[in-house]
């Protein structure tokens, strides 16, 4: 081949070609962005100085109107096109950096408010011999997270299922009943957290187990769970192609091997994402618990008998105490909620990514 | 009519009656549209039938009733017998999972299993049926021998099916289907995706499996049914349902068929 190649007079065999992204935006043209920014919000704080804007808010306001009319200035030269393309990219981008404030706000105001509650100790006590506003070195929340682990595990292991099969039920099986599950699998969604927790309350607390426990816990929380799986489940079924189940029909396959060998296994990383969403629905439930495995400040791992402590119902309860203390504690304890939705969230889709070559 | 040419063509390559595939006045539905009507044909055992015609005269929908897959769509219905070896597939009590496991289909777009590597996927009716087999390995290799695929993939049959190129997948899902020993293979234009030489070595593979098993191939590709198939059936709708116009050897098809609209067809002439 190179031989042939060689022999040919038109075709010179380059010595060294240096590989080249062509696609990447050069430097300058970040730089030059960066300008636009910086022309941009000093318009935007002229503007704020003398007009009735005033404040951060008053500033992005102002900033909606100036980073997109400075974009736009950019390629005047260009024509009416251009103009509106880069309109539309800033007043898309401002959008965008408008969803992102409450969402940043949020994890800041935590951080900032719980760090001072927070000590090496505050992960592996309890709250057994405090009080909620003793001093900030002593106690922590270990009952309420292995409390929050233990019931929203279990509520998994009942909703993750039950979920999945309904959905099968409605997509796969198609059975006569399909819609109705569907219906009340909609309708479900819309129960108010306090009903399931007064559910479970009146037919498992009062009437069987007479005291509050873990396993009532549980199953307040994957009502709650159930329609947010079987619903996501179901969505991501639909996605599955035809040909795929006719390939395994055609194998002689029944419509078990199939659903569970062939359609499953190829949407696993979608079913992990269901699981995630119906846990990071439930975890911050706090009315549910109150009424079924209420407030404890021991830690227990009794799941049958007796309360035990949860994040949600431990800032609960150490904010109605009020003390600044007790605040400061409250803070902590939704800072450590929301680490653990957030390492759950990241472990989830690790594992339902690896050794997925399909989607 | 057109049936007795099959069965006198088929005495004449001296294959024993009885075996083999035999559809008898077959119509199909979809809920009020008669997509197929009366189509009475016979498959010889070992040989190849090429289903030829215009798109939407009812030859896929032909083929699918074939191994009961025209039941998975809703509104569907059908009437008429299949016979397999003389048995009507479509008889009460006959178990469709059992039909599909000796009639194989292979589809016009390659779809492996996205969640099974390559060895997987050739063995996956094994594993779905749960049919018992004594050496798997000896299995997977003659099944991708026997496609065609062996000396492509031997090296990485640990590899994700979806890496492989459209050609191999398509032969891919030859090997899964071959895997289960089928009496019959059908095949729903199995080398419209593919490319020149890939269809060639689908081609070869087809004459190949046809001395083990009888073959159903729709193709819209005149040149592949004249080099590939024993046989052609000539399928026609004129806006009513589907119907057999004319079954021959396929020399006769096309060269010398019957019916002027077979010629036309045949010929290019409309279509």
């Amino acid at each position: 081949m190179t031989a042939s190649l060689e022999s040919m007079p038109v075709f010179e065999m380059p010595g060294h070609v240096e590989p080249r992204r062509p696609w990447r935006r050069p430097a300058r043209s970040f730089l030059s962005s960066g300008a636009t920014v910086v022309v941009a919000s000093v318009a935007a704080a002229l503007i704020v100085l003398v007009s009735p804007l005033a404040g951060l808010l008053g500033w992005y306001a102002a900033m909606v109107v100036t980073f997109p009319a400075a974009l736009a200035a950019r390629v005047a030269r260009s024509g009416g096109r251009a103009v509106a393309d880069r309109i539309a990219t800033g007043v898309i981008t401002m959008g965008f950096v408008a969803v992102t404030i409450p969402w940043v706000s949020i994890v800041w105001t935590v951080v900032h408010r719980g760090l001072k509650a927070f000590y090496l100790g505050y992960l592996t006590t309890d709250m057994v011999v405090n009080s909620p506003d003793d001093p900030l070195n002593v106690g922590g929340v270990s009952h309420a997270i292995v409390g929050t682990l233990i019931q929203v595990l279990m509520a998994s292991l009942i909703a993750v299922p039950l979920g999945i099969v309904a959905a099968v039920y409605i997509v796969e099986v198609r059975g006569r009943a399909a819609r109705w599950v569907r219906f009340f699998t909609q309708a479900m969604s819309g129960v108010p957290s306090i009903v399931a927790g007064l559910f479970v309350y009146a037919t498992v607390v009062v009437a069987i187990t007479h005291r509050f426990n873990a396993v009532a816990g549980s199953l307040a929380l994957s009502i709650l769970m159930l329609p947010t799986v079987a619903r996501t489940a179901e969505e991501v079924l639909k996605v599955v192609s035809d040909d795929l189940r006719a390939a395994s029909y055609a194998l002689g396959a029944t419509e078990f091997a199939t659903t569970s060998r062939v359609v499953l296994p190829a949407i696993r990383s979608g079913l992990v994402t269901s699981a995630v969403l119906g846990v990071a629905r439930v975890a911050g439930e706090t009315a549910p618990l109150l009424l079924t495995s209420q407030y404890f400040v021991r830690f227990t791992t009794n799941i049958t008998s007796g309360p035990m402590a949860s994040l949600p119902t431990y800032v609960f309860g150490n904010l109605g105490v009020g003390s600044e203390n007790s605040v400061a504690r409250a803070w902590a304890g939704s800072g450590v909620l929301l680490t653990i939705i957030f390492v759950l969230f990241i472990s989830a889709r690790l594992l339902g990514g690896r050794n997925r070559n399909g989607r | 009519m057109t049936n007795d040419s099959i069965d006198r063509n088929a005495a004449q390559l001296d294959v024993s009656g009885g075996a083999g595939l035999e559809a008898r006045e077959l119509h199909a539905w979809f809920g009020q549209h008669h997509a197929l009507a009366d189509v009475s044909l016979r498959f010889p055992e070992n040989t190849v039938t090429g289903l030829i015609g215009p798109s939407g005269c009812g030859k896929s929908t032909f083929l699918r009733l074939l191994n009961r897959m025209h039941e998975f769509i809703p509104g569907a219905a059908m009437a008429g017998e299949v016979r397999l070896n003389g048995d009507d597939i479509y008889a009460p009590g006959v178990d469709p999972t059992a039909i599909r496991k000796r009639i194989g289909m292979v589809f016009q777009k390659p779809n492996p299993f996205p969640s099974m590597n390559i060895a997987e996927n050739v063995l996956a009716g094994i594993k779905l049926t749960g049919k018992k087999i004594d050496d798997r390995d000896s299995l997977l290799e003659e099944s991708l021998v026997r496609a065609g695929l062996w000396k492509e993939v031997r090296d990485r049959l640990k590899a994700p099916g979806s890496s492989l190129s459209g050609g191999q997948q398509q032969r891919l899902c030859i090997a899964r289907a071959l895997a289960m020993q089928p009496e019959v293979l059908l095949l729903d234009e199995p080398c419209s995706a593919l490319d020149p030489v890939s269809t060639l070595k689908v081609e070869e593979t087809i004459v190949q499996l046809s001395e083990s098993m009888t073959i159903v191939m729709v193709t819209h590709n005149m040149q592949q049914a004249a080099r590939v198939s024993d046989f052609c059936a000539f399928f026609l709708s004129n806006g009513g349902p589907g119907r057999l116009i004319e079954a021959d050897v396929t020399g006769r098809i096309f060269e010398d068929p019957r019916d002027t609209r077979t010629a036309d067809y045949v010929q290019g002439r409309f279509g």
